[in-house]
């Protein structure tokens, strides 16, 4: 494994947490906008905020940890990608502002018209950010990012089968997760009929997101040869995977068992991110930029991999020591009478 | 490519445009981001030292206002590591590699800072109280170090270094170490963190000083006025200092940007200081002149040669010379004016151990917080503006990194709007805060990390 190799492993890694953390963030705002108002949607609600309140700040670091990775390690597919894909990235970074905008004030707003603006910027950003991602993830799978400053079409390089199926399927991953998430918090916070209304939208999520893969299938074999080909090689023991994690969890959410829904569901979405990876491996822009080709000076490349290490060091037990306070607070709550 | 030259320009002019009010938003953020966890450890460490719950009841709510403006720089921050590749694509794609670990290092501050924010203010009511306090040490580290590593970055395109350029433009010798210990981080890096320590200091402190001319004299008021202002009016002296260095520095590093801040038109000895003027190709209209202290500023004699504007081709100046002298002077002035109300309080202090009781002293400490962030901006408009027409000096133009993708002004336009109510709503909020904190209990459950209510209350309220 040379260097460049490590550096994109490194920068994959960040591209799987964000999607689990973020991903599942995204989905408790979908989620926030889809429940019906009424007192059980009143305290839906409340479960997400309260779920994702001391986390969410932390669980979005990892897309600014993306885009570090990406300009360092790999300058030239960081210029091609956000020159290209201008638009869906500029509407992602609006949408990014409402959404953090919208969580942030929704607890502190002095009025009743104030709060609810903001848990609507919330919800509604919440839905539109993961799928301009998606699109640039489809833009990129699909080989319509040339090397340059904005070579590609400013247009139809997102707007296209490939981007708009794996737009929606990212918003549709996001919510599955969050709702497996959010119906063990309801559990852990001894509200059984919030736990089975959000295994239910689970199990809902889970179909959506299946259907959309199986879509997505015959998308890619139409519109992104070079990834198919790889999902049905080298991927395909990670496509498998993904698939057995994903039945696996449907069939646990359908019989109402809880225990190991929540691991399964990650595996799915891990797995066919892996997938993917390993379907455009060697290539950062399929066809276009290997990644040995794109990759920095190898002194820069060193120091990333140093920085990750020492970032690996102080962060993962501050994170660790911070979702642990977090557990223990619930479990405290849960005891007192 | 003549005809090619007017849509690119006013492309570069959006880009600009944008970059400018963003990093300008973003910039006031991230200092109380850097410097109020400090402010707020320091209440908090006097509120248990001294068992003093006024000291630990501001420490508590500056939390939560830290909380709120700490979520709005993240995703100002965010927004500006998207405008690096949106608006700059050439720009990072030559030199991403050599000063992008100095980035990494900054997220790993960041993500440190998170945290520890996070487990800070959600401790108040779970942890021991000091083991409370020194979960919050770690955010006031890390938000220097973050600093650092930011402004390093922009040091490094003031004095690039750690790579060569070879015959075909392309970069060998790559190396981001000496690129991070570029020569102007030595003075920006402490200029930029003693301005973040004075914008928190006198921003709060004004808070406290409008409370007070309102009538609110309490010993609350008092304590928050005096714990920032202290803070900020020993910063201040320090920050003149180094102040005085940079500009020094910056005469030797960046001759002609030095020369565009004091409007010197040509190379000579014996050059006269103005203060404000307009200024002309032939000389500076107007203004305040008084000779020869330019030169001395810059070498301690008048004999010292200062560099003019004339040493280069009129296309590498930087533009707008009226406004970047002017953004020069006013930060100085603003900054011997804070000096002086550091001044007022300290000598007040030693003479009766008490504040000074006039109600000028209140009126300035009200007016300084608006003040410093004048400062702030004017010198971010000096050593931004001053650069151009360079993006990185010397080595590559601002117009030759700028993206080609059309539709910046489109979202210059949508930024600044959002921008606009982004604002507004922080302000609103803080406000709406604060007078229910002086009408109400406090309630524990605000703020985006704060403590968790039960979930039972919390769907009983109207949502």
């Amino acid at each position: 494994m040379s260097t460049a190799d490590a550096a994109a492993a490194v920068l994959w890694t960040g591209v799987t947490l964000y999607a689990v953390f973020g991903g599942a963030d995204f989905g408790a705002g979908f989620w926030t906008l889809v429940v019906r108002g009424g007192e059980r949607g009143t305290r839906a609600r409340a479960l997400i905020a309260w779920a994702i309140g001391p986390v969410w700040e932390s669980n979005h670091v990892w897309l600014i940890f993306v885009l570090v990775v990406l300009w360092t390690g790999f300058p030239e597919a960081f210029a091609s990608i956000m020159s290209t894909l201008f638009i869906p990235l500029s509407l992602a970074a609006l949408g990014i502002v409402l959404r953090g905008a919208g969580f942030a004030f929704q607890g502190v707003a002095a009025r009743e018209r104030g709060r609810r603006l903001a848990t609507g910027a919330f919800a509604l950003s919440s839905v539109l950010t993961p799928f301009f991602m998606g699109t640039v993830a489809g833009a990129v799978a699909s080989g319509r990012v040339p090397i340059g400053n904005a070579k590609g079409d400013p247009v139809t390089s997102w707007v296209n089968p490939v981007s708009l199926l794996i737009g929606v399927l990212f918003v549709a991953a996001g919510a599955y997760l969050a709702a497996v998430f959010l119906a063990s918090d309801a559990r852990r916070f001894g509200d059984p009929e919030l736990e089975n209304y959000f295994a239910a939208r689970a199990l809902g999520a889970a179909v959506a997101a299946g259907v959309l893969a199986v879509a997505g299938i015959f998308v890619l074999h139409e519109d992104a040869r070079y990834i198919y080909d790889g999902l049905v090689s080298e991927g395909l023991p990670l496509v498998i995977a993904s698939a057995v994690c994903g039945a696996a969890a449907l069939v646990l959410l359908w019989r109402g068992t809880r225990r190991g829904v929540r691991v399964l569901a990650v595996g799915a979405v891990v797995a066919v991110i892996w997938g993917w990876g390993a379907a455009q491996y060697p290539y950062l822009l399929p066809q276009k930029l290997t990644i040995e080709e794109g990759a920095a000076a190898s002194e820069t490349l060193t120091a990333l991999l140093v920085v990750f290490g020492v970032a690996l060091v102080l962060v993962v037990p501050a994170l660790a020591l911070l979702y642990t306070l977090d557990q223990r607070t619930v479990l405290e709550e849960e005891a007192e009478p | 490519m003549g005809e090619d030259l007017l849509p690119l320009a006013t492309d570069l002019e959006a880009a600009r445009s944008q970059m400018a009010f963003t990093l300008g938003f973003h910039i006031i953020l991230a200092s109380m981001g850097v410097a109020f966890p400090a402010i707020i450890l320091t209440a908090n460490y006097i509120g248990l030292r001294r068992g003093d719950d006024d000291a630990l009841r501001l420490a508590q709510r500056w939390s939560k206002v830290a909380a709120v403006l700490f979520a709005v720089g993240a995703i100002t921050g965010t927004v500006l590591s998207f405008e690096m590749g949106l608006l700059w694509p050439d720009f990072m794609s030559r030199f991403g590699e050599v000063f992008g670990p100095a980035f990494a290092l900054e997220g790993v501050f960041f993500f440190l800072e998170a945290i520890f924010m996070a487990i800070y203010i959600f401790g108040w009511r779970r942890l021991r109280p000091w083991v409370h306090f020194w979960t919050g040490v770690p955010v006031v580290l890390s938000g220097l170090g973050g600093a650092l590593s930011v402004v390093a970055v922009n040091s490094w395109m003031n004095t690039p270094e750690g790579f060569k350029v070879a015959r075909d433009g392309s970069l060998t010798d790559v190396d981001p170490l000496n690129a991070l210990l570029n020569k102007a981080v030595a003075y920006e890096a402490p200029h930029m963190i003693l301005a973040a320590y004075m914008v928190a200091g006198f921003l709060v402190a004004s808070v406290y000083a409008v409370g007070m001319l309102r009538g609110r004299r309490d010993r609350h008021h008092r304590l928050g006025l005096l714990i920032p202002l202290t803070l900020a009016a020993i910063a201040t002296p320090i920050q003149l200092g180094v102040g005085d260095t940079a500009a020094r520095s910056i005469a030797d590093d960046q001759p002609v940007k030095f020369a565009a801040m004091e409007c010197v038109q040509k190379t000579s000895t014996d050059v006269t200081e103005y203060i404000f003027g307009r200024c002309t190709s032939d000389g500076i209209k107007g203004g305040i002149g008084i000779p020869g202290l330019d030169s001395w500023l810059v070498g301690f004699s008048t004999n010292t040669k200062v560099t003019g504007l004339d040493s280069v081709r009129p296309d590498d100046r930087p533009p707008a010379n009226t406004m970047l002298h002017w953004a020069f002077d006013i930060m100085v002035g603003v900054g011997s004016a804070l000096m002086l109300l550091g001044l007022w309080l300290g000598a007040t202090w030693l003479l009766r151990r008490d504040m000074p009781r006039s109600r000028w002293f209140l009126r300035a400490t009200a007016v300084s917080g608006v003040a410093a962030v004048v400062a702030l901006e004017c010198g971010w408009i000096v050593t931004e503006v001053g650069r151009q027409p360079w993006i990185v000096y010397g080595v590559m133009r601002t117009e030759d990194a700028v993206t080609e993708a059309s539709g910046v002004w489109i979202s210059l336009a949508v930024v600044m709007v959002l921008y606009a109510a982004l604002g507004t709503a922080t302000v609103l909020v803080l406000r709406a805060m604060t007078r229910r904190w002086r009408t109400a209990d406090l309630d524990e459950s605000e703020g985006p990390y704060a403590p968790r209510p039960d979930l039972q209350d919390m769907s009983e309220e109207p949502a």
